[in-house]
């Protein structure tokens, strides 16, 4: 039991995190199966954005083990770290693109970074990427004249621009246009599937996801809840979980912020 | 006498202090860590060329046109007082001693943090505020390396080259207020200011002291940028402590320099 | 913002920095006359340098020679020992004569060399005999009363 999971890429085991006394993670595990696409849901603060920064190495957990590949990500020294990293890619929210280079610049930013290649090929290799997402004739522009949308692609051809084996997404359908959403929806899959890579997609956009996930893991209150195919999770009879899958106002998560009761609140009654 | 409130201002102080030193171990490191992390810069210096576009070329005009004031000023007042004592020849020495030994490294000092170092902070605290430096480690990039490095070190590059412009134009102003516009004797001026100014003495400790200057500006602004909270009120509340730690570090800074450089002379 | 236009500034500014260290090492400062110029040193005892300070001029005839590089307390003698740097071009005999001189009104105070008539030339290292102390106001003072004094007592006295 104690041999990582061959078909696993990422592994999470009994893992404990927190902040000094605030504990956000308490004993999570799961799998990530090579080659698809998983999502972790939950509610805001359940500790989703975390486990990508665990997954990462930018943060280390107090106990348990985080395995990319096999090795332990929170015992590795830094330059191990860096050429998992080298591996790994990660979409930020908003996309984090570099604002003092153009949108050329900032896809070729690891190729320039890492590797030795000639001008003329990164060149090709950027417009590769940019064409993949729809973008090519935006790379003169600055990341400041893309829309939120636009820039959320570029972003996603920086981040697949060495082919990571692992790519990780921080809440990519959040604030988008449903045009935009759609885009992004279906390059998620399909760069998944034409690079081979394996992808998590941390979000709480439950319709989006479902459609294009394999596997789903439900966070809430630093505790895995539930897991399941999209298909388990629609029709799952947990309360926490129908009451997250069908967006109903009032559930386990209460309507009520705690207060007194109403008719002592009131002064007239 | 010992009600809540004053106890709890007490412990507030010392709560207060506990902090500033953890922070100030903090940005040792982190000036540590810069340091360390400065081959990059050195191998690529395209990195440190852009910066010193950014710190240095634009900050040319506020200096030169700050420097020629000043110094015009410096020959008025100068002139004012030295006529009391019937040594208005001496115009020159006084222009340029206190220009080349003060104000100088100290006033440009200033205006480099104002202007430089305000806008480094604003731009690392935006940028990690946006999640720009979280990507680029992710992308196993040090952004200590690639970031914050090569403005370290524009930054002390440029301080002393503004700190000569500074001097060079305000010895010009006061040159132009002195013998130009009230008509102190030209030679005088000049002979009297080259047989007073030593080069070693004076502006080479000038020169190191404006050094020190960049050096300590330039940290205090890349340090509070990278340490900013993620968040609006947090970049704008660090880029005011740039320029408030900035200018105290320099003044107090200018006080230890000086008692130690010009003792005797 | 294009490369070539940032190199050309930068270039441009980092050229303006040096031309402003140029400027106030040559013109505003003093190393245009004296920097790497060839010295040897000399030195001269006197009993009280009044204001003398390293650094200040050396002169003979009103031109600057050299400047002074030490003052220091000779605990044998009991005397001030100053020693100058003068430049390899300007030769003094040996029986040369310093004393320390004013300057001007705000009292900068320097060394004066007079030129004996020796043939013989002082060398690198050697010790000038004849000096003449800084005027000390107080002894000016004490010295004009006793005068005063004895002159007076000389006229009681009769």
């Amino acid at each position: 039991m104690n041999e990582p999971d061959p078909t696993a890429l990422v592994e999470c085991r009994d893992l404990v995190f927190g902040y000094g006394e605030r504990v956000v993670l308490d004993g999570v595990s799961f799998k990530v199966p090579r080659g698809k696409v998983t999502a972790l849901m939950g509610a805001s603060g359940g500790g989703k954005t975390t486990m990508l920064r665990l997954i990462g190495g930018q943060v280390r957990a107090q106990q348990g083990r985080m395995l990319f590949d096999g090795s332990d990500v929170g015992r590795m020294d830094a330059d191990t770290l860096y050429a998992a990293r080298r591996r790994m890619g990660m979409l930020f929210q908003f996309g984090a693109l570099f604002t003092d280079l153009s949108v050329y610049d900032n896809v070729a930013f690891q190729m320039r970074e890492h590797t030795d290649l000639p001008e003329s090929m990164v060149h090709d290799l950027v417009m590769m990427k940019l064409h993949a997402v729809g973008l090519r004739g935006a790379h003169r522009l600055m990341p400041g004249e893309l829309s939120g949308g636009m820039a959320r692609r570029v972003a996603l051809a920086r981040v697949t621009a060495l082919d990571p084996m692992l790519i990780m997404y921080d809440e990519p359908f959040t604030g988008l246009d449903p045009i935009s959403l759609g885009v992004i929806r279906n390059l998620v899959r399909k760069l998944n599937d034409a690079l081979g890579s394996t992808s998590i997609v941390v979000t709480h956009d439950v319709q989006e996801a479902l459609d294009i996930v394999d596997y789903v893991y439900y966070l809430s209150e630093g505790v895995m809840v539930a897991h399941g195919t999209p298909a388990e999770m629609r029709a799952s009879k947990d309360p926490q979980v129908h009451q997250f899958v069908w967006g109903e106002a009032d559930g386990p998560v209460a309507y009520q912020y705690p207060s007194k009761n109403f008719s002592e609140e009131l002064e007239l009654v | 006498m010992f009600n809540r409130t004053s106890i709890i201002n007490v412990r507030n102080v010392g709560h207060h202090a506990i902090e500033s030193l953890l922070r100030l171990g903090y940005a040792t490191r982190f000036f540590a860590l810069t340091l360390l992390n400065s081959g990059t810069s050195f191998l690529r210096v395209r990195l440190i060329i852009r910066e010193l576009y950014f710190t240095g070329v634009l900050s040319m005009i506020i200096i030169l046109i700050s420097g020629l004031f000043v110094g015009m000023v410096l020959g008025y007042q100068g002139y004012q007082t030295l006529k009391t004592y019937g040594s208005e020849s001496a115009l020159g020495v006084l222009v340029a001693l206190s220009l080349v030994r003060e104000l100088g490294p100290v006033m440009s000092a200033l205006l480099f943090a104002s202007r430089a170092g305000s806008a480094m902070t604003a731009e690392i605290g935006l940028m990690k505020a946006t999640e720009q430096l979280s990507a680029m480690e992710m992308m196993a990039v040090d952004p200590i390396a690639r970031v914050v490095a090569p403005r370290f070190w524009a930054g002390v590059i440029s301080m002393p080259l503004l700190a000569a412009m500074f001097s060079a134009m305000g010895v010009y102003g006061g040159y132009l207020v002195g013998v130009v516009v009230i008509g102190v004797d030209e030679g005088s001026f000049w002979s009297q200011m080259q047989s007073a100014v030593d080069f070693r003495e004076d502006i080479v400790n000038g020169v190191i002291k404006s050094v020190v200057f960049g050096i300590a500006v330039t940290w205090i602004a890349l340090f509070e940028g990278y340490d900013a909270p993620p968040t609006a009120e947090g970049v704008s509340g660090a880029t005011t402590r740039t320029v408030v730690t900035s200018s105290l570090a320099i003044l107090g800074l200018d006080f230890i320099l000086t008692a130690f450089m010009f003792r005797g002379a | 913002m294009e490369r070539s236009t940032i190199d050309l500034w930068v270039g441009l500014f980092v050229v303006a920095g040096f031309v402003a260290l140029t400027i106030l090492a040559l013109k505003v400062g003093n190393m245009g006359s004296f920097g790497g110029t060839e010295t040897y040193q000399l030195s001269a005892p006197f009993t009280n340098i009044g204001g003398l300070k390293p650094r200040a001029a050396v002169k003979s005839a009103g031109v600057v020679v050299g400047r002074v590089a030490d003052i220091s307390f000779d605990n044998d003698k009991f005397m001030a020992k100053v020693t100058m740097n003068i430049e390899k071009r300007f030769k003094f005999p040996k029986d040369t004569s310093a004393s320390i001189l004013t300057a001007g009104l705000l009292g900068e105070q320097y060394v004066g060399l007079e030129g004996g008539a020796d043939d013989a030339m002082l060398a690198g290292g050697d010790t000038i005999k004849m000096t003449q102390s800084a005027v000390v106001l107080e002894k000016l003072i004490s010295q004009f009363m006793y005068s005063k004094a004895a002159e007076g007592g000389n006229t009681t006295s009769k």
